[in-house]
């Protein structure tokens, strides 16, 4: 036990680390606390960022130990999820359905190819004008930019199954709702989790962006109000909370993507 | 013989009534017919948007229209200029990090850091640093495609076999050499997937840094536009920067298609 | 039948199936009025040149593909012509060339999957079947496993149980040991040997490797290079259950001889044709 700890903290790769954040940091600090160079003037330097963050009574009103903060976190998480939890039900089934049926595929991939390349932010407007409230219009953003993602590499996630597998599932005497659950959602897996993985990467982008075009809430907002305001230490603060949410999120995927494909996870340990 | 005379009937048929593209075309016609009936039969909310023929006519005045083109050209040279930094600085510093594993244990925990923040969190900093909007843009558009490519080429230089190493010192490589014929060619599939990714990534970020801070740009004309209440010109931009961001992918394909003749993509 | 067919179930008649395919308009004649049987509860090994179009019967027979002309037919039964095809079923069980075990299920998983999937048993008397099958095998203790964490040689032998346990009428085995080495394919020999033994039924087994074919089959169908026809039947009446030292034996070697000689002159035509294609 000691001789592990004794191993971690003697570890190069975590000295090495360490040393690395603290020459960023300390890059940062020079630039613009102590060099004040001129493009640095108006970046607010690292400690003054930490004190912000971690301030019973901030400046911006925005720290970890005020109310807001953590309401500005709930509306963007909140809308993430909403929109990721239908761009997920929606994605994978449609994936799986234009995967399952050529007839299907052939009626809804060319449509499919028409709106993808339409960046999800370019829905913005559109998105406001159309649908009731902007709440929703950020939710559908939001969306808009996981879903295809989602689709696509569900898409692909049937289409990379070895053609013996349905053959084999035949001849074992499935019909084809026992080949859809045995081989079409289980060998398609790992794409799918690869497709809610990037989009949620883009969920997360295009929610900002649609936060700070549209939203009245949220950490997005909070950002381009800090803007506004000349808080700019919440901006920075901000922007590393989205940073810490978006990486929960992922590790949250891989974790469930590991839970749920256990042959995956037995394979790469081999 | 009457055999293969069949077989040879059936193909001749295939070719001319193929179900597939029939299909395709179907499922086109049937998108637009029932974007008609939504708006004509005032279908809650979606009845606000234009009629199929109204965006063809907006469609028709912007394609006589010199701002039209000149928001293609902005849009078009943002892209380029912090696309080509994105690769000009994030290629060379991902084969570093691949092939130096002291180098990558300093850098990459500030680079793991700052990679999970979304580029479009970056526009007030970008706003406050750069001394023009222009260039804050490109700094957007960059951040878009930066880390995507570094962790592709990280991804790619680990996915080369050490047999293949191997195999070139024992023919006598230099280590110049190793880097030159294996390491950068080997990466090379890795390089144009980060490519491929970036590249759609770099068209989101652009059009909200446009419709954000922009002046002219694909972005900022179609938020002009919702402005303006000028709803056909709304779906005119979508589908012209949905165009455009098709263009520059099919670019970027292609460019891997000619850079790696050994590997003959779908 | 020296093994002695238990049931009289699995009887093969192939006649004169021809199969053209026509990728882009080129016709490429894959099989031309081949025709031969397989009695029930035979173990029938065909051997040919690569690319002959072995697999291509074992397609036609199983319901993966259609045939352009000729008949098939299983005890009586019309199974595929030029205007029928049946579907695949639990008849014709399949194991195939690059192993097809399902690898997001676990070996349990796997050679449950028929009898469960078909309703014909409940899911504890499925795991009983299959674990009593396992433990006769001697592979106990691999039952909550993914496959891929067992050696290919283990793989193709689950595979084989996940096959058996639906009792279909034939088992056709596409190269099922290539990429084996020696040692394991004499286990898996064995293996096979064992199996056919306690219950026969009629194996159509598809190789390269001659030896395999004389030790496993009761006969060995050579094939002509493509379009592929039967070049040569060779009875192999060597008692049952085989066993190894009989590899020595004179019998086998002249066996041995006979076979190989066919499928040389066959090897060597086809060589020819491809260096035909090539010039």
């Amino acid at each position: 036990m000691m001789s592990r700890l004794k191993a971690r903290v003697t570890d190069p790769q975590l000295l090495r680390a360490l040393i690395g954040i603290l020459v960023f940091v300390s890059l940062w600090y020079l630039f613009t606390a102590v060099l004040n160079l001129p493009r640095f003037k108006l970046i607010p330097n690292p400690i003054a960022v930490l004190k912000d963050w971690f301030s019973f009574t901030p400046a911006s009103g925005r720290s970890i130990f005020t109310k807001v903060y953590y309401l500005d976190i709930a509306y963007s998480v909140g809308r993430t999820l909403a929109a990721f939890a239908l761009a997920t039900i929606l994605g994978v089934s449609l994936g799986l359905l234009m995967g399952w049926s050529r007839t299907f595929y052939d009626f809804t991939f060319p449509i499919v190819e028409l709106l993808r390349p339409m960046p999800p932010l370019s829905w913005i407007p559109l998105a406001i004008l159309i649908l009731p409230g902007v709440e929703i219009a950020v939710v559908y953003v939001t969306f808009i930019a996981a879903f295809f993602a989602t689709v696509l590499n569900t898409l692909l996630g049937v289409f990379s199954i070895d053609k013996n597998y349905f053959l084999a599932a035949r001849c074992l005497g499935s019909r084809p709702k026992d080949v859809f659950m045995n081989v079409i959602v289980p060998g398609s897996l790992p794409f799918i989790f690869t497709g809610l993985q990037i989009g949620m990467g883009i969920s997360w982008m295009s929610l900002v962006a649609g936060e700070i075009i549209a939203g009245k809430q949220g950490l997005g907002y909070a950002i381009y109000e800090g803007y506004f305001l000349y808080q700019f230490e919440h901006v920075i603060s901000y922007m590393f909370t989205l940073g810490i949410l978006g990486y929960i999120s992922s590790a949250a995927i891989r974790a469930a993507g590991r839970k749920l494909m256990a042959w995956e996870a037995r394979r790469r340990g081999a | 013989m009457e055999m293969i005379q069949e077989l040879r009937l059936k193909r001749e048929f295939k070719k001319v009534f193929n179900i597939r593209v029939l299909r395709g075309f179907l499922s086109i016609v049937m998108f637009v017919v029932l974007w008609q009936l939504v708006v004509f039969i005032k279908v809650p909310y979606l009845e606000n948007l234009p009629y199929p023929k109204d965006v063809a006519a907006g469609a028709a005045d912007a394609a006589g229209s010199r701002t039209y083109w000149f928001g293609w050209g902005i849009s078009l040279i943002r892209i380029f200029v912090g696309f080509i930094m994105a690769q000009l600085i994030g290629i060379p510093l991902g084969l570093a990090m691949g092939i130096s594993r002291t180098f990558k244990d300093f850098t990459f925990p500030v680079f793991e850091m700052l990679r999970p923040i979304p580029p479009i969190a970056w526009i007030p900093l970008a706003i406050l640093f750069w001394p023009t909007r222009e260039l804050s843009i490109y700094f957007l558009v960059f951040i878009g495609a930066f880390f995507i490519i570094v962790i592709n080429v990280i991804q790619g230089v680990s996915n080369i076999s050490v047999s293949l190493k191997w195999a070139a010192s024992s023919l006598g490589a230099r280590p110049k050499h190793i880097f030159w014929r294996i390491l950068v060619p080997g990466s090379l599939p890795s390089i144009i997937t980060g490519m491929t990714v970036g590249m759609g990534v770099t068209w989101n970020v652009l059009i909200a840094a446009e419709m954000i801070a922009g002046q002219g740009g694909l972005g900022r004309m179609t938020w002009e536009a919702y402005t303006n209440n000028n709803i056909p010109f709304i779906v005119v931009g979508m589908v012209s920067i949905g165009v455009a961001g098709y263009l520059c992918s099919t670019l970027v394909r292609w460019l891997g298609e000619k850079a790696m003749p050994w590997k003959k993509r779908f | 039948m020296a093994a002695g067919a238990q049931n009289n179930q699995g009887e093969i008649f192939i006649k004169n199936v021809t199969k053209i395919y026509d990728p882009e308009g080129v016709h490429v004649v894959a099989m031309k009025d081949c025709s031969f049987d397989i009695a029930a509860g035979e173990f029938a090994v065909i051997v040919g040149p690569s690319g002959c179009g072995k697999t291509t019967l074992l397609n036609a027979i199983a319901g993966f593909d259609t045939i352009t002309s000729g008949e098939i037919y299983l005890d009586g039964e019309l199974i595929s012509s030029r205007d029928r095809q049946i579907k695949p079923d639990v008849e014709r069980m399949v194991v195939f060339q690059n192993g097809a075990l399902f690898p997001w299920k676990t070996v349990m998983e796997n050679v449950i999957y028929g009898p469960v999937v078909q309703k014909r048993m409940k899911r504890s008397e499925a795991v009983d079947a299959a674990r009593d099958m396992l433990h006769q095998v001697g592979l106990n203790g691999i039952e909550d496993k993914y496959p891929e964490e067992l050696s290919s040689g283990v793989q193709r032998r689950v595979e084989i149980l996940r096959a058996l346990i639906n009792k279909p009428k034939v088992v056709m085995l596409d190269e099922p040991f290539r990429g084996l080495d020696a040692v394991a394919k004499t286990v898996m020999h064995e293996f096979l040997m064992d199996i056919f033994c306690e219950s026969p039924r009629t194996m159509f087994f598809i190789t390269h490797d001659l030896d395999e074919a004389i030790f496993l089959g009761s006969k060995v169908i050579i094939m002509t290079t493509r379009p592929a026809q039967v070049k040569k039947i060779v009875q192999v009446d060597l008692p049952w259950p085989r066993e190894h030292h009989l590899l020595g034996s004179q019998i086998y070697l002249d066996l041995k001889r006979e076979v190989l000689e066919a499928v040389h002159e066959e090897a060597k035509k086809a060589f020819e044709a491809g260096e035909r294609e090539m010039a």
